[in-house]
């Protein structure tokens, strides 16, 4: 059984219908990059994955779990104490960071693993400790993020989800509002994450990665998935044009070989 | 050292008690009014803010009601409302209640403003490890939104202890009140009238001061 199936997922924003129905599995380990020109619905789907968007038709589980709506019946959305556990296991890195400005690196960190997971002090503050050190920033526990670069920012936000424990990462475009100088250090962390075994999915535009990176390549278009397999086959042999012109807008890297 | 009779010293010094009692009275309801009015503020900005529709209905026609009407008529009408419906309250409650009424609004207002301030995005960061509403309420928005807050309550606790000059009409012998009595004896209009302003900026000057310090204090909340 794969870790998260999506079926049919359909959202509107008033008439507009931004997502026709994606059906995606993926399997324990796997890293999906999620590529497409802006408006294909790519975060969109990113964000209904942990229900910071509700979608309107469609199912997602988790493990076999239905995330956000009941099962079986009458769709309704399930409660607010079911969905922030299911969201507990889910984990999420913004575009924008969204630290707590208001905390130390460290405190971050240990919000979620003292209110959420119900851990004591200490043993948040080691957990914490040991994240901040896995993406180079032992140094830095103490530092609000005003103190800290946006690449750094980034990497605390890294760590705040990773410390969570969750089953799966998502990544929605983490490295877009960076210095081109800082987005190495943030790509880095999310490798180590994904040669650990850790399943991700990833919205984003920085071709290598996805190359190196990605174990499978999702190109969407208009709402639907549109081409989806190895990065070899989705990058160098697009069977689409919107594809084809889509990869030629990465100066020639990538497209027929 | 003799102080002669006439001169504004002598004057002040024989009323002094009941300058004093004045002051007191004036620092005391303006306590009073903002302890009140900040903690029910506090708790209808949120309903403002994220009250179901009903509740959020109700409050937005309170404070726009109560923004509405001159404090001094707001006064006069919980002093002789009060008194209409049989209920016997000094005047000095009388005008705590119609200030705390104001306050409330007022306060009510800066939280919504603050609360709303604060980007989605840290509602979503919150929702994102888990949260539920009223753990991101506690631990995110509202330290954040608090600091944002201070500003513009600071200038809500200032019209508050100018608005206690306003007791005197109801018969509450606040500083003022207490100074025209005085006047009233000697006739020393401009002395008196001075002393009081003195007397009102010293204290409003110190809640300014103290909010400054308190405003440095979280200055690491900036970004």
């Amino acid at each position: 059984m794969a870790l998260l199936s999506t079926r049919d997922i359909h959202k509107k924003y008033d008439e507009t219908e931004v997502l026709k129905g994606i059906d995606l599995d993926i399997e324990q380990s796997e890293v999906v990059a999620l590529i497409g020109a802006s408006g294909s619905g790519k975060t969109t789907f990113l964000r209904c994955i942990n229900l910071l968007e509700e979608y309107h038709q469609g199912r997602i589980e988790l493990e076999g779990e239905s995330i956000g709506y009941t099962s079986n019946g009458r769709r309704r959305k399930l409660g607010e104490r079911q969905i922030s556990a299911q969201r507990a296991k889910i984990g999420m890195v913004f575009q924008s960071f969204n630290l707590f400005p208001h905390m130390t690196a460290e405190a971050n960190v240990m919000l979620g693993l003292t209110k959420v997971r119900g851990m004591s002090n200490a043993e948040a503050a080691d957990r914490a400790r040991h994240w901040l050190d896995r993406v180079g920033l032992a140094d830095r526990r103490r530092h609000y993020p005003y103190q800290l670069s946006g690449g750094q920012q980034q990497r605390v936000a890294i760590a705040r989800a990773v410390a969570m424990e969750p089953r799966l990462m998502l990544f929605d475009e983490v490295t877009s509002a960076l210095d081109p100088e800082l987005v190495a250090e943030v790509l880095a962390v999310m490798q180590d994450l994904a040669r650990s075994g850790m399943t991700m999915v990833v919205v984003s535009h920085e071709m290598l990665f996805v190359r190196d990176v990605a174990t499978r390549v999702v190109f969407m278009d208009g709402g639907l998935v549109a081409q989806s397999g190895t990065p070899d086959e989705v990058l160098h042999n697009p069977q689409t044009e919107r594809l084809r012109s889509f990869l030629g807008r990465f100066h020639g890297i990538f497209g027929p070989v | 050292m003799e102080l002669e009779r006439g001169t504004f010293l002598y004057e002040a010094w024989t009323a002094r008690w009941s300058l004093l009692e004045g002051l007191m009275v004036t620092i005391s309801s303006s306590v009073m009014t903002i302890i009140i009015g900040t903690i029910l503020g506090f708790a209808l900005g949120l309903v403002l803010t994220y009250g179901m529709l009903p509740f959020r209905i109700l409050a937005r026609l309170y404070v726009d009601i109560m923004r509405g009407i001159p404090v001094l008529v707001l006064i006069l009408f919980t002093y002789y409302g009060l008194a209409i419906l049989k209920v016997g309250v000094k005047p000095f409650w009388a005008g705590v209640i119609a200030l705390s009424l104001f306050c409330i609004s007022h306060v009510a207002e800066n939280v919504r403003g603050a609360v709303q301030s604060i980007p989605q995005g840290q509602h979503e960061a919150g929702m994102a490890i888990g949260m539920r509403f009223f753990q991101r309420l506690r631990y995110i928005i509202l330290p954040q939104a608090v600091r944002r807050a201070l500003p513009p309550w600071v200038n809500t606790a200032l019209e508050i202890v100018k608005g206690t000059t306003l007791l005197s009409v109801i018969g509450v012998v606040e500083l003022l009140l207490a100074n025209q009595q005085a006047i009233a004896r000697n006739y020393m209009i401009l002395q008196f009238y001075m002393a009081a302003t003195i007397i009102y900026i010293i204290i409003n000057f110190s809640i300014a001061q103290a909010a400054a310090a308190l405003e440095r204090r979280y200055a690491y909340l900036r970004y």
